[in-house]
């Protein structure tokens, strides 16, 4: 149970942050990929902000043996650059660029503006779906 | 020419953000030893991966829809002007789905985590996805 406290926190963080960030605002994010013409570059300091801190608490916690809650920590395995890796972040992109929206702000506009973000949501599910058997 | 868009321009705030959501990361690695990637989330949700892990992915899920609303408790208000009709919207979505789906990962779990982690799959990931959004954008105009 205190688990599952812990991770609602997890997640109320990660939503809050994405807002004060800009991330669910789609022509921020347009703008921020409009290198060429009305350049935007504040997003550039989320993935800063993100990184450095995310660099520093995983640094720590890899020191320990386990995680609080679990046994053993689930770190992907894979290390080859593939086709489905390359292909698939291309075709995220696109997506990406086309829509403003990636899937963790999709989820929190959700609470702020439902319908586009339902259509949005909705098919981006089905996109989950297909491509996890397509793999 | 490229011009810099001073007028939206807000480095604290985006920052700021981004430290939460490495704060985010931080706590959810600390807790269950997971990558924070909504994408994959989200697809095991729907797949039904490992049935026993489904209670803290929706958990987590919930957590992010309430995370705007204490935003809008605190500060009112923030812009949220999307870009796309419903036709586009669809088209993205898909795309969207399928490319993090396919491509293991998303701006969360590539983008933040698997830098993090030094990862080098990660690493060429996130430069194509901002390259692919880079050239879509470029492509169909941007905002004017």
């Amino acid at each position: 149970m205190i688990n599952l406290i812990i991770i609602c926190f997890a997640g109320i963080l990660f939503g809050f942050g994405l807002t004060l960030s800009g991330m669910l605002d789609p022509s921020k994010v347009q703008a921020f990929l409009d290198i060429t013409r009305n350049w935007d570059p504040s997003l550039i300091f989320v993935m800063v902000g993100g990184i450095i801190i995310t660099f520093i608490g995983y640094y720590f916690i890899l020191k320990r043996q386990s995680p609080l809650f679990s046994d053993v920590f689930h770190i992907p395995v894979h290390k080859h650059i593939d086709k489905n890796l390359i292909g698939g972040s291309a075709l995220f992109g696109i997506g990406w660029g086309l829509g403003g929206l990636c899937p963790g702000p999709a989820l929190g506009i959700m609470s702020y503006n439902f319908i586009p973000a339902l259509i949005f949501m909705s098919a981006m599910l089905i996109g989950l779906f297909i491509g996890r058997k397509f793999k | 020419m490229p011009i810099i868009d001073w007028a939206n321009f807000t480095p604290i705030n985006s920052l700021l953000g981004g430290v939460c959501i490495g704060l985010a990361a931080t706590i959810m690695f600390m807790a269950n030893g997971r990558i924070m990637g909504i994408s994959g989330i989200l697809g095991d949700i729907i797949s039904f991966k490992e049935k026993d892990q489904i209670s803290w992915r929706i958990v987590f899920v919930l957590g992010v829809l309430m995370g705007p609303f204490v935003y809008l408790l605190m500060f009112q208000d923030f812009k949220s002007e999307m870009v796309a009709d419903t036709t586009l919207l669809i088209q993205a979505g898909l795309l969207v789905g399928l490319g993090t789906s396919i491509g293991s990962g998303c701006t969360s779990g590539h983008g933040i985590c698997g830098i993090s982690r030094l990862s080098i799959r990660s690493t060429v990931a996130t430069f194509i996805f901002v390259i692919s959004g880079i050239a879509t954008v470029y492509f169909i105009g941007g905002k004017p």
